[in-house]
C-alpha cells in the first residue's frame, strides 16, 4: 500500500513538473529569450553581483515601462559560472537553445569564457557581446563574425592609461626612460594588454615589466616587495575580484604611491577600493561611463523596478560603478535588439538576427539621450569590420568615500591598434582555417 | 642584502597566516585522523559571521556569538556526518568533510551574503622600517604582519597550555594515540569529536579575523586553506609546532623563490613552489618534519 503511494506521489510530481515545463515553453513562444552568464558565487561574486544586478534591472525596467522591446517581452534566465570557465560554457550549452528562438545573444562576462565560446559561438550562430573585455583582436568583424567588443578592448585600455600618463608626464617623448610596470591576474584576461603595453614601451623608450599575480590573488607580497625594490614610475593594474582590493593594500604596505597606480576598469570599482580604507586613496582607474544614479534611466530603475520590490539587489547600491556597467551592456544588447527588429519585424528574434543588429548598431548621443543615458555612455557605431565601435575612456580617481573623474574622455590611437588587431585576427583566421569575410561586399 | 631579509622576513609573517590555518588542519587529525578539507570552509563561514553579526552587536558580543556558531556546527558535523560515518574508513570521512565544505561555502553565503566586508577589530596596519642602521634603506615590516604573528603565537601557546595542562586536552591526546583504548578507558569519543571541532572552528575564527582583516571578508578566505597544505605536509599532520615551523619555512621558501627565482620563469611560481618544496621534503622525511614516524609490525 505504502509502495503505491509513494508511486502515485512520484507521478503526480511528475506530470506536475511535465505541465509546469509545457507552461513555461508555452510562454516563451512571444518573448525573446536572454541568457544570463553570471557569478554571484564564488572568489569572484563581489565584483559579479552589482554588475548583473545592473543588467537584470535594465531588462527589468524595459519590460515594465515599455512591455519589452516594442512590445516583445524580455525572458532572462541566469545561469552560475563562478567565473569558471567549464561552468561557463556548461551555462552556454544549457540555455543556447531555450525559449522560442534559441538564445538572442550572450555575455560571457569572462575573459576565459568567451576564448573558449569564441569557437563554438560560430556554429550555434549566436553573438557574443563582449563590451570591454575578451579577445582584442575580435575588434576584426572580418575573421570575428560573432564577437563584439563594443565599447574598447584590453589594448584599447592599455593605450588609453598610457595616453593619461603621458599626458602627465607632459608627452610621450617624455616617457623615455620611466619605469612601467604591469601587475597582471595570470590569465587569458590579465596577459591581454601585454602586446600593447610591449609595442609601445619599443615605440617611446619605456621600460616595460610584469608581474603575474595567480587566482584568485590574495598572496601578492613578493610582487609589492618587488615593486619596492624597482620603484617603477607607474603601476597599472589588471586585476579583478579580491586581487585589486589585495593590490591596493599591499601598494600601501609598502609606501608605494596610489596616485601612481592606474587600473583598467574592471579594478576600478566599489570592492576594489572600499576593503583599502585610507590606503585606498588617491588610486586611480580607467572608466568606461559614469557613476551615480544621477541619470534619467535611473529615475525609470528606481519607479519601475524597485519601487515595485522588483529589484535584483540593494536600492542603495544603485548607480556603483559596477551597476552601471552592467546597465550599460543591458542597454547596448537590447538596442542591438532593437536594430534588428527594425529589419526583421517585433517578434522573438535568432542569434542570427540579432548579430545582424549588432553589426548595424548606432547609438548616436541623440539615441543616448532619448534612452537615459546621456552623460552615462559614449556614442558608438559598431559595422561589420569593426566590432568595437568606440574606443574612449576617462580616468577616475578614489578619494577614499567617491571616486571622480580626473580626465576628459581619452580615445585610443586606432592608427597603432588597428594593425595589430588586423595582424593578430589574421593569424588567428590562418590557424582556424577561417575566411575572413569581405567587409566591403557586406553593406 | 637588506633586500633579501625583506623578503625573508615578509615570508616568515605570510607563512605564519599559512600556520594558522594549518592548525585547525591539526587540530583535527590529531584527535581524529580525519583530514578536514572544510578547514577553509569554516575559516570563510566563521569570519562572515563575525563580520555581519557585528553590524548589530559590539564586536566581544559578536565574538561571543561567532563562537557559539561554531559549536553549533561542530555539533552538527558530530551528529549529522561523523556518527553515521563510525569505524568507516578515513578516505570516507575524507570525502564526507569535502561535503561539508561545499554546503558550507554555499551555506556562508546564502546567510551572510558573497559581499565584500570590511573587518576592522584595530589592528594596526602600518609600514615601518627596521635594522636602518645595519642595511642601507633599512627592512621594511609591516605592523599588521607582526601583529597577526603575535596573535599566532598566543594560540600556540593556548592551544599548547590546552593539550598539556588540561584534562580534556589530555583525553584528546589520549584519543589521538589510540581511540579504542582512549574508549576502554571511558573517554567518550563523541564528546571528543565535538570538542576538537569546536576548537578548530574556534581556530578558524581566528585565522578568519586575521585574514579577514588583511583582504576583507570575502569568498577567497575560503581559498587560504590551499596555502596551508604544504605547511601540513611539511610540518606534518599531528605537530602543532610543525604547523607553525612548517608555516615560516613554506612562507619564506615561496617568497624567496618568487623575487629571486621566478623571473626566470616569468613569475607567478610561487603558488606552486610551496609544493615542489614540501614534495622535496617528503622524498626525505615522509612523515613530515614533527610528524610522528608511523611503525607497523607483521
Amino acid at each position: 500500500m505504502k509502495k503505491h503511494w509513494r508511486i502515485a506521489a512520484l507521478g503526480a510530481f511528475g506530470a506536475a513538473a511535465f505541465a509546469l515545463t509545457g507552461a513555461a515553453d508555452a510562454l516563451a513562444q512571444g518573448e525573446q529569450f536572454l541568457p544570463r552568464l553570471v557569478y554571484r558565487t564564488g572568489a569572484y561574486a563581489p565584483n559579479g553581483v552589482p554588475f548583473a544586478n545592473g543588467y537584470s534591472d535594465y531588462l527589468n525596467m524595459l519590460n515594465e515601462r515599455d512591455g519589452g522591446i516594442n512590445g516583445v517581452r524580455l525572458v532572462q534566465e541566469e545561469c552560475e559560472t563562478g567565473y569558471d570557465t567549464a561552468r561557463g560554457v556548461e551555462c552556454y550549452d544549457r540555455l543556447k537553445a531555450k525559449g522560442a528562438t534559441g538564445a538572442g545573444l550572450v555575455d560571457p562576462l569572462s575573459t576565459g569564457i568567451t576564448f573558449a565560446l569564441t569557437e563554438k559561438a560560430p556554429g550555434d550562430k549566436i553573438p557574443l557581446i563582449t563590451m570591454g573585455y575578451g579577445r582584442s583582436e575580435s575588434q576584426d568583424g572580418s575573421v570575428f563574425a560573432w564577437n563584439f567588443p563594443l565599447l574598447g578592448t584590453y589594448w584599447a585600455a592599455a593605450d588609453i592609461i598610457m595616453r593619461h600618463i603621458a599626458d602627465k608626464e607632459g608627452g610621450y617623448a617624455k616617457l623615455k626612460g620611466k619605469k612601467i610596470t604591469l601587475v597582471f591576474h595570470d590569465s587569458p584576461y590579465g596577459k591581454e594588454p601585454i602586446p600593447l603595453l610591449e609595442e609601445l614601451a619599443k615605440r617611446h623608450g619605456f621600460t616595460y615589466a610584469g608581474l603575474p599575480v595567480t587566482h584568485p590573488g590574495v598572496e601578492q607580497k613578493a610582487t609589492w616587495l618587488q615593486i619596492r625594490q624597482n620603484r617603477p614610475d607607474y603601476v597599472l593594474l589588471w586585476g579583478w575580484g579580491v586581487m585589486n582590493s589585495t593590490a591596493i593594500k599591499e601598494a600601501a604596505a609598502v609606501n608605494y604611491p596610489r596616485n601612481k597606480m592606474i587600473g583598467v576598469w574592471w579594478s576600478g570599482a566599489e570592492p576594489d577600493v572600499l576593503p583599502g580604507g585610507d590606503g585606498a586613496k588617491g588610486y586611480l582607474a580607467a572608466a568606461l561611463h559614469a557613476i551615480g544614479d544621477q541619470f534619467p534611466v535611473h529615475r525609470d530603475v528606481y519607479k519601475l523596478v524597485y519601487d515595485k520590490a522588483k529589484g535584483a539587489g540593494k536600492k542603495e547600491e544603485v548607480g556603483q560603478v559596477l551597476y552601471n556597467r552592467g546597465l550599460v551592456n543591458g542597454f547596448l544588447a537590447t538596442e542591438a535588439i532593437r536594430t534588428a527588429m527594425a529589419r526583421y519585424g517585433n517578434k522573438p528574434l535568432t542569434g542570427e538576427q540579432v548579430r545582424w543588429g549588432l553589426e548595424h548598431l548606432d547609438i548616436t548621443a541623440a539615441r543616448i539621450k532619448e534612452a537615459g543615458f546621456e552623460g552615462l555612455v559614449y556614442p558608438l557605431k559598431i559595422s561589420c569590420q569593426d566590432h568595437m565601435g568606440s574606443a574612449r575612456a576617462r580616468i577616475q580617481q578614489w578619494d577614499g568615500a567617491k571616486w571622480s573623474f580626473v580626465s576628459d574622455w581619452i580615445e585610443a590611437d586606432r592608427k597603432l591598434i588597428d594593425p595589430m588587431v588586423t595582424a593578430a585576427a589574421k593569424k588567428y583566421a590562418e590557424e582556424k582555417k577561417i575566411t575572413p569575410r569581405d567587409c566591403s561586399k557586406e553593406m | 642584502m637588506g633586500f633579501f631579509f625583506e623578503v625573508l622576513f615578509g615570508g616568515f609573517l605570510a607563512g605564519v597566516l599559512y600556520a594558522l590555518v594549518a592548525l585547525g588542519f591539526v587540530l583535527i587529525f590529531k584527535a581524529s585522523g580525519v583530514f578536514n578539507f572544510a578547514q577553509g570552509a569554516m575559516v570563510l563561514f566563521a569570519a562572515l559571521s563575525l563580520v555581519r553579526l557585528m553590524e548589530w552587536m559590539p564586536i566581544p558580543l559578536a565574538l561571543l556569538a561567532s563562537v557559539a556558531i561554531m559549536i553549533v556546527f561542530a555539533l552538527a558535523v558530530e551528529r549529522l556526518v561523523l556518527r553515521p560515518l563510525v569505524n568507516q574508513e578515513g578516505i570516507i570521512l575524507f570525502m564526507a568533510t569535502i561535503g561539508v565544505s561545499y554546503f558550507l561555502d554555499g551555506f556562508a553565503q546564502t546567510v551572510w551574503g558573497s559581499e565584500i566586508y570590511k573587518l576592522d577589530i584595530g589592528l594596526p596596519n602600518e609600514p615601518v622600517m627596521i635594522l636602518e642602521s645595519v642595511f642601507d634603506g633599512g627592512v621594511l615590516v609591516n605592523t599588521f604582519d607582526l601583529a597577526a604573528a603575535a596573535i599566532a603565537g598566543v594560540l600556540v601557546l593556548v592551544l599548547a597550555i590546552f593539550f598539556q595542562k588540561t584534562r580534556i586536552g589530555r583525553a584528546l591526546r589520549a584519543v589521538a594515540d589510540d581511540h579504542q583504548a582512549a574508549q576502554s578507558v571511558g573517554i567518550p569519543l563523541r564528546d571528543i569529536w565535538v570538542i576538537v571541532w569546536s576548537t578548530s572552528g574556534i581556530v578558524a575564527l581566528v585565522a578568519g579575523i586575521v585574514w579577514g582583516s588583511a583582504l576583507g571578508v570575502q569568498f577567497s578566505i575560503a581559498l587560504v586553506a590551499l596555502k596551508a597544505l604544504p605547511v601540513l605536509i611539511l610540518g606534518g599532520f599531528t605537530s602543532v609546532p610543525g604547523a607553525i615551523i612548517g608555516g615560516l619555512i613554506i612562507g619564506a621558501g615561496e617568497k624567496l623563490a618568487e623575487v629571486f627565482i621566478g623571473p626566470c620563469f616569468g613569475g607567478g611560481i610561487e603558488t606552486w613552489f610551496g609544493y615542489v618544496l614540501a614534495l622535496l621534503f617528503l622524498l626525505v622525511r615522509p612523515q613530515g618534519l614533527f610528524g610522528e614516524r608511523i611503525i607497523e609490525r607483521v
